[in-house]
């Protein structure tokens, strides 16, 4: 229902990781609403779901007075809100002549819900995505206004955000949506006081991950928190293999739509060696039943019998949320090391460069909902993301960094993404659903020893 | 019969022009129950077997496909799975339940006080959500944190016993009410002949209570193996299907299609193929038990 997106999901019920931008306090209910809602879903019989959500979607359209926004209805979503009260209030607002109503999905509904509401006539002027291939089948079913042009020829769109992050959200090079919350790349964390006790130093290069590994398993520690049950902890790993061993190409060609991408040698490579970590123990042996989004994953991490968790950027608030002493004093962060052989510059990031509003084609009054897409690049806007420990993708980012609550990760994050070369969209979000969900029962199946590597690279081939 | 006119009519004693009619209420009656299951069940169920043979993302309208989404139902290798792990569910869930809510339920037909306590008791798992159960176990079963410290749905088998488990927690209760409203059908007068003729207790429960049971048993059958089919919570909570693909029974399958991947009209063909399945499941189930001639266990009595 774990649809879902976010770090449910979904879906998440299950969902990519990234695609949630939350901390661990904002995800760790979503699987349990996707339990409910879905199941409500199934039992009320697949049909008659369909035709109640259809229905059911919140009053887009009408006189273009009110415009209606969907939103991820996590705990960020206080900053949504405060900028529709303010835009709401705003002379922009006046002049286009109405108002924005947010409406806040669940997380884990999110997605099965903007899917039937945007099939509906009730369906959202404005709505949150995750760019890339999450919104795909909507600008194939001519849904989405093309924001090239706007963007273009508006100062403070074009200004407002780092080029890289409004590209990233891109479909055939052509911008759908405008960066709306903080950034999430994927980070390897550490726990310093169980590397300080072992005299480590964090990995920056494969050899050292696997001499770690082999230090902490001898002090009976394991070396890697992972929430396998979830799958989408899984995917980060192969995203960054892929990524160190062959460059952001090699992905790149499948998500352009080449299944054939799928044999490059960089993926067999990149499965042989979580096969290597797997079998080695890296992840413990209980991995697969354990879970991200109930906390399992960052409680095991956070009380040290994890030493490190290769993680979005949300971990940091997941565990300022849960183990608040640790994530002050002993959290550490790094990035993904090298591999060897590998030609992927390693300054390269994966994970979700941040998540768009997008606009419906069907939208009656466009000025309003690009006035309120303008509101996101304002300082107001960025400074509450900031306050919200996210750091914002806006190009004055950089200025309110010394602000966040924690300055230090802030300017960290913020310089990974800025000095990147290449940032690849979690790949779950960039296949888009159908793919994406086919392609996790697969990881799923490789890290649960169910398939060889060589069986996953055949499947991966084969999935349409 | 004829005597009977002259009396004035009371329930049991009434000509037998009317007689016929007396106990069943106009047709009328039944409308808001007929119009109720036709917009919620039947004009849904009709609306996914249309879907079935289209392709639909969920934008848009629906494209005819003709077979192609039951061709796939076929050839999928998923599909096979999810058949067979359903089958072994269903199965392994029926055994488990069928044996405890058969026993509980004639024990707990007796009529001292303290059965009625621990009665009501027992009940109490199935007034609980089925998603509140699932999150129980999902806690306790937490391979860090949880009583059971141990790996259990991490590995196929782990994960299928207790996914029949806490199934059984949950629907026992239920069952073992049928039983014991059956059980307590059955005429004292039986059990005292034979007590006469010299049977134990054991023989008084195979000979006597199992017979008098045997329309309880397949009501209870069918509501299982029907309720197995749609089983869908606590596999999604306890275990989305894992670990891999272990547990992917078949209504996890077409949640999966729909909802996950949007392939609304595959997963339209494998909720049809799943209510004709249960159908003829149940109408199996009937005609062999005989349930359908509707004889009396009293007969001859």
């Amino acid at each position: 229902m774990e649809s879902s997106r976010g770090q449910s999901t979904g879906t998440n019920a299950g969902r990519s990781p990234g695609s949630g931008p939350g901390d661990g306090g904002r995800s760790f209910s979503r699987r349990w609403f996707l339990g409910a809602g879905s199941a409500s879903l199934v039992t009320a019989g697949l049909g008659a779901g369909l035709t109640a959500c259809g229905s059911g979607g919140g009053g887009g359209g009408g006189d273009g007075r009110t415009l209606t926004a969907f939103v991820y209805g996590d705990d960020a979503v206080k900053v949504q809100q405060a900028g529709v009260d303010r835009f709401n209030k705003s002379a922009a607002a006046k002049k286009a002549g109405g108002t924005i109503k947010l409406q806040k999905v669940p997380g884990s509904d999110y997605s099965p819900k903007l899917r039937t509401a945007m099939g509906s006539p009730s369906a959202p002027d404005v709505f949150f995505n995750w760019g890339g291939g999450s919104i795909k089948p909507y600008e194939e079913a001519g849904k989405l206004v093309d924001l090239t042009d706007i963007i273009e020829g508006d100062p403070v769109l074009k200004d407002g955000f780092l080029p890289s992050v409004l590209a990233a959200g891109d479909l055939g090079g052509h911008h759908y949506g405008i960066p709306m919350r903080g950034m999430q790349p994927v980070i390897l964390f550490y726990n310093k006081a169980v590397f300080a006790e072992h005299k480590l130093q964090p990995p920056t290069t494969w050899d050292q991950l696997l001499d770690n590994n082999a230090k902490l398993k001898k002090a009976g520690i394991t070396p890697f928190a992972l929430g396998g049950s979830d799958v989408w902890p899984e995917l980060m790993w192969l995203e960054y293999l892929v990524d160190r061993l062959g460059g952001p190409e090699v992905f790149k060609r499948i998500q352009d739509g080449d299944a054939e991408g799928w044999g490059d040698p960089t993926v067999l490579r990149a499965a042989e060696l979580v096969k290597e970590l797997v079998d080695d123990g890296a992840f413990g042996s209980k991995f697969t039943s354990v879970s991200y989004v109930n906390g399992g994953a960052p409680a095991v991490f956070a009380r040290g019998k994890a030493a490190m968790h290769l993680m979005g950027s949300w971990e940091y608030s997941t565990q300022l949320g849960k183990f608040p002493d640790f994530a002050r004093k002993n959290l550490g962060w790094a990035a993904f090391p090298t591999v060897e052989g590998g030609t992927g510059d390693v300054r390269n990031v994966v994970g979700n460069p941040t998540n768009y509003w997008s606009v419906n084609a069907r939208t009656k009054n466009k000025d309003l909902a690009v006035g309120f897409l303008k509101d996101c690049a304002s300082e107001a806007y960025a400074q509450a993301l900031i306050d919200n420990g996210d750091v914002p993708t806006t190009s004055n980012a950089a200025d309110l960094l010394a602000s966040s609550p924690n300055p230090e990760y802030a300017t960290f994050q913020y310089d990974m993404v800025q000095q990147a070369p290449a940032f690849t969209l979690s790949w779950d979000q960039a296949l888009g659903d159908g793919l994406g969900t086919k392609m996790h029962t697969e990881i799923g199946k490789l890290f649960a020893g169910k398939s060889s590597p060589s069986e996953f690279v055949t499947a991966c081939k084969g999935l349409k | 019969m004829t005597v009977t006119v002259e009396k004035p009519p009371t329930a049991r004693k009434r000509p037998a022009h009317r007689a016929s009619r007396a106990g069943r209420p106009h047709a009328a009656w039944a409308l808001p129950g007929v119009l109720f299951f036709t917009f919620f069940a039947v004009v849904p169920m009709a609306l996914a077997l249309y879907l079935s043979f289209t392709s639909w993302d969920g934008l848009g309208d629906p494209r005819p496909v003709g077979l192609d989404n039951w061709k796939k139902l076929l050839d999928d290798p998923r599909m096979t799975q999810s058949l067979w792990l359903t089958v072994v569910l269903t199965v392994a869930s029926w055994a488990f339940q069928t044996v405890v809510a058969l026993l509980l339920g004639v024990w707990a037909a007796g009529r001292q006080r303290n059965r009625a306590i621990l009665s009501a008791v027992f009940f109490v798992p199935f007034l609980l959500s089925s998603t509140a159960i699932a999150i129980l176990f999902y806690a306790l079963l937490d391979p860090n944190f949880g009583i059971i410290q141990k790996d259990t749905l991490g590995s196929q088998s782990g994960a299928f016993l207790a996914i029949v488990f806490v199934g059984g927690w949950q629907f026992i209760p239920f069952h073992t009410l049928i039983y014991q409203g059956g059980a307590r059908q059955i005429p004292d007068v039986l059990y005292q002949a034979a007590a006469i003729d010299g049977a134990g207790r054991y023989r008084q429960f195979f000979s006597i209570t199992l017979p008098q049971l045997r329309h309880t048993i397949t009501t209870s059958t069918v509501l299982m193996v029907v309720g197995s089919l749609t089983y869908f919570e606590t596999v999604l909570i306890l275990t989305k299907g894992g670990p891999g693909t272990d547990t992917a029974i078949l209504p996890y399958l077409m949640y999966e299609a729909g909802f996950k991947t949007y392939d609304f009209g595959y997963a339209s063909a494998i909720a049809s193929f799943l209510v004709l399945a249960a159908t003829g499941l149940s109408l199996v189930l009937v005609r062999l038990t005989g349930f359908g001639g509707m004889r009396s266990t009293r007969e001859g009595m």
